[in-house]
């Protein structure tokens, strides 16, 4: 654990999120261009490092860029400018860069680069829990896994050091649990970028390698990786360093479940018995390393998230306890509740009586209340009763809850799986074929939508597609968008991207934008959509629902509340509750009629249109 | 590991828009002023869209972000339902301290206070003052008004009333 150091006259003590520090580590390690694609866990690294910009106005390039593997390549050129770089996105982003990351492995870098991936055990908020370090080795690149966020601080910084040494990409993986853990970190009041002078050396044979020089290249990135693994600076160590290495048995590990590790023993009094030894770089590692653990001890506990990284690595596996010997959950989240019996079992102790968690009422995530989204969908499942929804990424995968998304894989696949969906149906011998609606975000869209559009619009396919454009990456805290014009330290760039323009360059006849909350109007524009889409000479509709996030502060400046009243002309029929499902209307036992929570109503007034007997009014 | 003397684990329960995060954010920014170590485990994304949000506040020589069920000192249940969700985590004599509808020794109805109070938002506040007057925290209730009057901080009176209130509502 990092303590202040003799500069702790320059210092601070700061209350951070993981994310935080990991800001504060990318600056002091003196990256010079940050860019990101937001995603939990990831989304406050580069909202950090925009605000330190902003506050202490740091000559950098900071960026939300359009996707994962463009933030990749943005960031990459500037490595290879011989200056120092950090790109961040949540794992599933690692999915959309990862063909960069391969190819840059073999090119390497001049300048260092950090590429940090935030994984997601349990899932908390992600559609898989793949494990970044398996990543890393599949692309041979040496792979960081910090503690805690203090760790988070100083370890990237040496990760960024190695990176420059060895001209190789490095990647940094936090989890969830440390991504937003808080903790009290050392760090310098005032930040000061190193500025090295860009400068990019012409050398075809690396940075525009052919096949013949890959060969070349590919044989060089594994002398890298083997001195890597044996740089002294790089073992693992004593997470504790209180600890002795006596004692017949040991933990080896990664990450914060070591932390748990090391509080459980605490507990138990078993700390001087069970030293834990913490990987910093758990790929790749020192065989000698790995074959002295093995001799020196009867027993070793592996205790890693979410695959068996370390464990794979180890040559003899007689005597490790883990998940190959099937002591160790291979799927979800490493709780410390599991962590203390996976080592009650590894120590021979007795287990632990617990008490159980109660049986809660269920709380489902909802659309918020006043959210354009739900009006879409309300809309959307007006005109079209029957159907196939291919849904996205977003917020607006709470469209679940409306029945108005069928099938969320990941970003952009709406609208491929919109095209896929019809063509399996196109010929159908038993004739049926169902209206195809796809609903999508606008930064979802920018992400990967484009592409999938215009391949669906060559293949000529036929189905609606909503774009439900609030203007914000709202679901990981309201990031500008390409369409915006803003930038992400909040400056204006000016420069603002069209959606309409775009899906019309795109090659679709019908475009129409409209807002939602004018639920009539709306209904009749999906009305014409579906007409045109069944047409001998039709094709893809698309409509733009435009209205603003009401969690967007600028907007909420703006935003006209309505107070809106249940008259006694409702029956308590609940077609509201039930099709619109907003958490304002509530069911109250005991009353005869629908009632709105005011304490969360957000006056939107969008219900009005939605109650059969017109029982919802607007007052004044 | 530091030398601390206290060592507190309570664990924050609500639902989103509660302002859990900040009630947390305030007792670990006392601590850390008071010379203590902290650990904080949040809450993000999807859940926050109305779903139960809780967070673990750790104080004093620990080194994980996680509350073990079975080793909570307190249980802040910022919702009638935070009870059910949470109350595994105490340990056996660990405290509820709960905003409910029925009053009690450890409970009081934040909620209507707070909207009599015209500040619905406020409720939060009202419970820690009243978890303060019980004298159950590892802080004192001077120093959480400090922090909430300090420079930069926003709805000062407002907060400060719904502290207050809390407070006197315990220690009646």
């Amino acid at each position: 654990m990092s303590l202040p150091s003799e500069e702790v006259f320059m210092s601070e003590q700061r209350l951070l999120l993981g994310n935080e520090a990991i800001g504060y580590g990318i600056l002091v390690g003196g990256c010079t261009t940050i860019t990101s694609y937001p995603g939990t866990p990831a989304s406050e690294i580069l909202a950090s490092v925009a605000t330190l910009k902003r506050k202490q106005n740091l000559d950098i390039h900071v960026e939300w860029s359009i996707n994962e593997k463009v933030a990749f390549e943005t960031a990459l050129a500037n490595s290879y400018a011989g200056r120092r770089s950090a790109v961040a996105m949540k794992q599933v982003g690692l999915n959309v860069a990862m063909d960069p990351l391969m190819s840059a492995a073999y090119t390497g870098v001049k300048g260092g680069m950090v590429v940090v991936v935030a994984d997601d055990p349990g899932p908390h908020s992600s559609q898989t829990e793949q494990d970044t370090r398996f990543f890393a080795q599949a692309a041979k690149v040496p792979v960081f896994d910090p503690v805690s966020p203090r760790d988070c601080f100083s370890l990237i910084q040496k990760a960024l050091d190695v990176s420059e040494a060895f001209e190789i990409p490095v990647i940094f993986r936090p989890t969830t649990r440390v991504s937003h853990a808080r903790q009290d970190v050392w760090v310098p009041e005032e930040i000061c970028v190193e500025q090295k002078p860009a400068s990019f050396e012409k050398e075809p044979t690396r940075w525009a390698a052919t096949p013949k020089f890959r060969f070349l290249l590919h044989r060089a990135l594994n002398e890298k990786l083997e001195k890597i693994a044996e740089k002294e600076e790089l073992q693992p160590e004593l997470l504790d360093p209180n600890q002795n290495e006596e004692g017949k048995v040991c933990i080896l590990g990664s990450g914060v479940v070591l932390t748990y590790a090391w509080e459980i023993l605490n507990e138990l009094e078993l700390l001087p018995e069970v030293p834990i030894y913490r990987t910093l770089m758990p790929y790749p590692l020192k065989r000698s390393f790995l074959d002295s653990l093995l001799q020196k001890y009867e027993r070793i506990l592996v205790l890693e998230e979410t695959y068996p990284v370390i464990e794979y690595q180890l040559r003899n596996l007689d005597r490790v306890f883990g998940r190959l010997s099937g002591n160790v959950p291979y799927e979800g989240e490493l709780l410390p509740e599991t962590v203390e019996d996976i080592i009650r079992n590894f120590l021979q102790l007795p287990s632990r009586e617990r008490v159980q968690a109660d049986e809660a009422p269920p709380r489902r995530p909802t659309l918020c209340p006043g959210c354009p989204h739900r009006a879409s969908f309300y809309a959307l499942r007006k005109v079209f009763k029957k159907g196939i929804y291919p849904g996205d990424i977003g917020c607006y995968t709470l469209g679940l809850n409306l029945n108005a998304v069928d099938t969320v894989l990941c970003m952009g696949a709406a609208i491929s799986q919109a095209a896929g969906f019809y063509h399996a149906f196109k010929g159908n011998i038993t004739k049926e074929k169902p209206d195809i609606v796809a609903t999508i975000g606008d930064s979802t869209f920018f992400h990967s939508g484009i592409p999938a559009l215009i391949n669906a619009v060559a293949e000529d396919a036929r189905f609606v597609l909503l774009v439900l454009d609030n203007s914000t990456t709202a679901m990981t805290g309201n990031q500008p968008t390409p369409e915006t014009g803003k930038r992400a330290s909040g400056e204006l760039s000016g420069k603002k991207i069209s959606i309409l323009k775009l899906v019309e360059a795109c090659g679709v006849e019908f475009v129409r934008e409209a807002d939602p909350y004018d639920v009539k109007d709306f209904i009749e524009i999906l009305k014409e959509a579906k007409s045109f889409v069944q047409e001998p000479g039709g094709g893809i509709a698309v409509i733009i629902a435009k209205h603003p996030c009401l969690m967007d502060k600028e907007y909420q400046s703006q935003f006209k509340r309505l107070k809106v009243r249940i008259t006694d002309r409702c029956k308590s029929c609940h077609y509201c509750i039930d099709n619109f499902e907003c958490p304002a209307l509530v069911d109250v036992p005991g009353e005869d009629r629908v009632t709105i929570d005011y304490s969360t109503c957000s006056g939107c007034g969008v219900c009005v249109s939605v109650c059969p007997r017109k029982a919802i009014v607007i007052d004044g | 590991m530091s030398n601390s003397t206290t060592f507190q684990q309570i664990v924050l329960g609500g639902v989103g828009g509660q302002g859990v995060l900040f009630i947390t954010k305030i007792l670990a920014q006392v601590a850390i002023e008071m010379g203590e170590s902290v650990l904080v485990s949040e809450t993000h994304g999807m859940a926050q869209r109305g779903g139960i949000v809780v967070s673990h506040l750790k104080i004093g020589g620990f080194m994980s972000p996680l509350i073990r069920p079975g080793t909570a000192d307190i249980l802040l249940a910022f919702h009638p339902e935070s009870v059910l969700n949470h109350r595994h985590f105490l340990k056996e004599d660990g405290k509820i301290v709960a905003n409910s509808p029925d009053s009690g020794p450890l409970s009081i109805n934040a909620t209507k206070l707070a909207i009599e109070m015209g500040a619905p938002i406020a409720a939060n506040l009202i419970l820690l003052g009243f978890a303060l007057s019980k004298n159950l925290l590892f802080c004192e209730a001077a120093s959480i008004e400090k922090y909430l009057s300090r420079e930069g901080m926003k709805n000062v009176d407002v907060n400060i009333k719904a502290l207050r209130l809390g407070i006197s509502k315990g220690e009646v």
